[in-house]
C-alpha cells in the first residue's frame, strides 16, 4: 500500500501513528481523524467553489462574446478573491421585520444541502465518504428537500413580496422537479442492481449507461437544471420583474453563500451526470488494461472526475447562456403534462426491456436498449407535436397545416 | 456509555425539545420549521438504528414533501401568522392525564418485553438491508397486501385530486 495508490489510507494512518504518540486513545483519534478528512474535503470544494465563480464569469463572457475578467493575474485569475473580499466587507443588512433567525440560517442551509452531497460521490473506489451507503441516488433528493427548505425560509424570513414570490416559484419547481429526477435515478439502479454510486459506477463497464439510456440522461439534465434553479428555469430570480427573487434582501457574504452554493451545486450535477450516465471516476475502463494499471490511482481517478463533472457544468452553462426564461405556467405544465409522464413510460419500458433483455449478449442488449430509448423519444416528441398543433389550431381558428 | 448512547440522548433530547417547541410556538412558520427539526432528529434515529433507507425516506417525504406542504398552507391561509389566543383550553388537564397514561401504559409494555435490554447483533458485512425490505413489499408471506392496499389507496387520492382539479369547460 502505497501513497500514489490510496493517499487517504496512508494518511490516516500516518496521523494515527501521530496522535496516538501523542498519548490520545485510538477512538478519540479515530473521531479526530473522520473530522480532519470531512474538513480537508469542505476546505477543498470552497476553493474549488472560488474557482468556479471564475470559470462562470469567464464562459458566459465568451457565449456573450466578451472577454470577461482579464485585470488581475494572469487571464483574471485573482479576481474571484477581489470578489470574495468584496463581499465579506460588505455591510451586512437585515430587512426590518425580517425573522432574524431564520433569516441568518437559511444560507447556511443553502450552501449545506450543496456540501452534503459530496459524502455519497465516490471520488475514487476507495475514497468516498460514507462507504457502505446503498442509498446515494436516493440520497441526492434528501438533499434537494433541505435546498428547498432553505429557500422557502429565506423568501419567507426577509419579509419581502419580490423574495416571498420568487420563494414560491422556486420550491413550486423544485419539489415538481424532483419526480421526473427521482424517476431517472431509478433507470442506473435498475442497470446496476443497486443504489450505491460505487456500485453503479463498477457496473457501467464496458458500456456506460448513457448508450443505454440516453434519454434518461437527458431528461436527468433538464430536472437537474430545474433543481438548480438555473435558465430556463430562473423563474426564482427573474430579475426583470423580481429583483432577485428569494435572496433579494440579502447582502454580503450572505448572498455569497447562495450563489456559491449555486455555482457548486451546479458543478456538483455535473459531476452527477459523470458519475450515473459516462462511468464516473473511471477512464472509460482504459485503467483495467494491463498495461495501464498504473492508472488505477485516486489521483487519475479524481482528475477523470473532475474533468467529466466540468464538462457537465459547462452543458449546465451552455444551456444556461443560450436558452430564454420560460414562463412559470409553462414551465410546471412542461413538467407535469410532458417529463413527468415520459419519465415514468421511459422508467417502465426499461425496467421491462432490462427483464427481456437480461440473459442476451451485450451488443444485443446495449442496442436494444438503445432503440428502445429513441423510440419512446420519437413517440413522445410526436405525441407532443400533434398535441400542440391541435392547440395551435384552436387559438388561431386556422389549419395549421 | 458508548458513543453511540451519547449521539442518541443528544438526538432524543434534541427531537424532544423540537417537538415541545412545535405545539408552544406562538409563530405558526415557527411551528412549522420546528416540526421540521423534530422530524430530522427522527430520521437521524433512523440513521443510527442502521436504516439508512428508511432516514433517507423520512428526509424526502417528511421534510421535502410534507413539511413544505405545511408552510405552504400556513402561508395560504389569511389569518394573521401569530397567534394571540390562549394556548391551553379547559381540557388541558384531561389532556395531560391521558397523555401520562399513555407513556406509563409504554414504559410498562416495554419493560415486560426481554427484547428492550438486549443489544442487537452485528449486521453480517454483506447484508443488504434495500434488497431484503425490497423482496419483504413484494414477497406473499410479508408484506405485499399492505402495500398494494397502500398502492390502491395511493391511486385513488391522486385519480380524487385530478377530479376535483379537472377544468371542465
Amino acid at each position: 500500500m502505497s501513497f500514489w495508490n490510496d493517499p487517504l489510507n496512508v494518511t490516516a494512518d500516518w496521523l494515527m501513528g501521530i496522535f496516538t504518540g501523542w498519548g490520545m486513545s485510538e477512538i478519540v483519534a479515530q473521531i479526530l481523524i473522520g473530522f480532519l478528512g470531512i474538513f480537508v474535503l469542505v476546505a477543498l470544494l470552497m476553493v474549488v467553489d472560488i474557482f468556479l465563480v471564475w470559470v462562470e464569469r469567464k464562459v458566459v463572457a465568451r457565449f456573450q462574446d466578451r472577454i470577461g475578467p482579464n485585470r488581475l493575474g494572469p487571464w483574471g485569475l485573482i479576481q474571484p478573491f477581489a470578489d470574495i473580499i468584496k463581499l465579506i466587507i460588505k455591510e451586512d443588512t437585515t430587512p426590518g421585520g425580517a425573522d432574524k433567525v431564520v433569516y441568518n440560517v437559511a444560507p447556511i442551509l443553502s450552501m449545506m444541502s450543496v456540501l452534503i452531497l459530496w459524502a455519497v460521490i465516490p471520488l475514487a473506489p476507495q475514497m468516498i465518504g460514507v462507504e457502505d451507503l446503498n442509498i446515494g441516488a436516493l440520497y441526492i433528493i434528501a438533499a434537494g428537500a433541505i435546498g428547498t427548505l432553505s429557500i422557502i425560509m429565506a423568501g419567507w424570513s426577509s419579509n419581502n413580496k419580490f423574495a416571498l414570490i420568487g420563494a414560491f416559484r422556486q420550491v413550486a419547481v423544485m419539489v415538481s422537479f424532483e419526480i421526473p429526477m427521482l424517476t431517472m435515478l431509478l433507470i442506473p439502479t435498475i442497470f446496476a442492481g443497486s443504489m450505491g454510486f460505487n456500485d453503479i459506477i463498477q457496473a457501467q463497464y464496458p458500456v456506460p449507461f448513457v448508450l443505454l439510456a440516453p434519454l434518461a440522461a437527458i431528461i436527468f439534465l433538464i430536472a437537474a437544471i430545474a433543481e438548480l434553479g438555473r435558465a430556463p428555469f430562473d423563474m426564482a430570480e427573474g430579475e426583470s420583474e423580481l429583483v432577485s427573487g428569494f435572496n433579494t434582501e440579502y447582502s454580503g457574504m450572505k448572498f455569497g453563500m447562495f450563489y456559491a452554493g449555486e455555482l457548486l451545486h451546479a458543478f456538483t450535477f455535473g459531476g452527477f451526470m459523470g458519475i450515473l450516465f459516462f462511468g464516473g471516476y473511471s477512464l472509460f475502463g482504459l485503467e483495467r488494461i494491463p498495461a495501464l494499471a498504473w492508472l488505477n490511482s485516486p489521483f487519475v481517478h479524481i482528475f477523470v472526475l473532475i474533468v467529466k463533472a466540468m464538462i457537465g457544468y459547462w452543458i449546465i452553462m451552455w444551456v444556461k447562456y443560450t436558452l430564454l426564461r420560460i414562463r412559470i405556467d409553462h414551465m410546471l405544465a412542461f413538467n407535469w403534462k410532458f417529463l413527468t409522464p415520459l419519465a415514468f413510460v421511459l422508467l417502465m419500458v426499461v425496467a421491462l426491456m432490462n427483464a427481456l433483455l437480461k440473459g442476451s449478449p451485450l451488443w444485443v442488449y446495449t442496442a436494444g436498449m438503445f432503440l428502445s430509448n429513441v423510440v419512446v423519444g420519437w413517440v413522445a416528441l410526436e405525441v407532443a407535436r400533434v398535441y400542440s398543433r391541435r392547440e395551435r389550431e384552436k387559438v388561431e381558428g386556422v389549419a395549421t397545416t | 456509555m458508548t458513543g453511540e448512547q451519547i449521539i442518541f440522548i443528544l438526538v432524543a433530547v434534541f427531537t424532544l425539545v423540537s417537538g415541545f417547541m412545535v405545539v408552544t410556538s406562538r409563530n405558526l412558520i415557527h411551528a412549522a420549521l420546528w416540526l421540521v427539526s423534530a422530524l430530522f432528529g427522527v430520521a437521524v434515529a433512523y440513521a443510527l438504528l442502521n436504516a439508512a433507507f428508511l432516514a433517507v425516506v423520512q428526509v424526502v417525504v417528511y421534510i421535502g414533501a410534507i413539511a413544505i406542504l405545511f408552510i405552504f398552507a400556513v402561508m395560504l391561509t389569511r389569518k394573521d401568522m401569530r397567534d394571540q389566543g390562549p394556548q391551553m383550553n379547559p381540557n388541558w388537564w384531561a389532556g395531560a392525564v391521558l397523555a401520562v397514561l399513555v407513556f406509563a401504559g409504554l414504559v410498562f409494555l416495554l419493560l415486560s418485553w426481554g427484547g428492550l435490554s438486549a443489544t442487537a447483533a452485528d449486521m453480517p458485512a454483506d447484508f443488504d438491508t434495500i434488497s431484503e425490505l425490497g423482496n419483504a413489499l413484494v414477497s406473499p408471506d410479508a408484506y405485499v397486501l399492505p402495500f398494494e392496499v397502500a398502492s390502491v389507496l395511493l391511486v385513488a387520492a391522486l385519480i380524487g385530486a385530478v377530479y376535483v382539479a379537472y377544468n371542465r369547460k
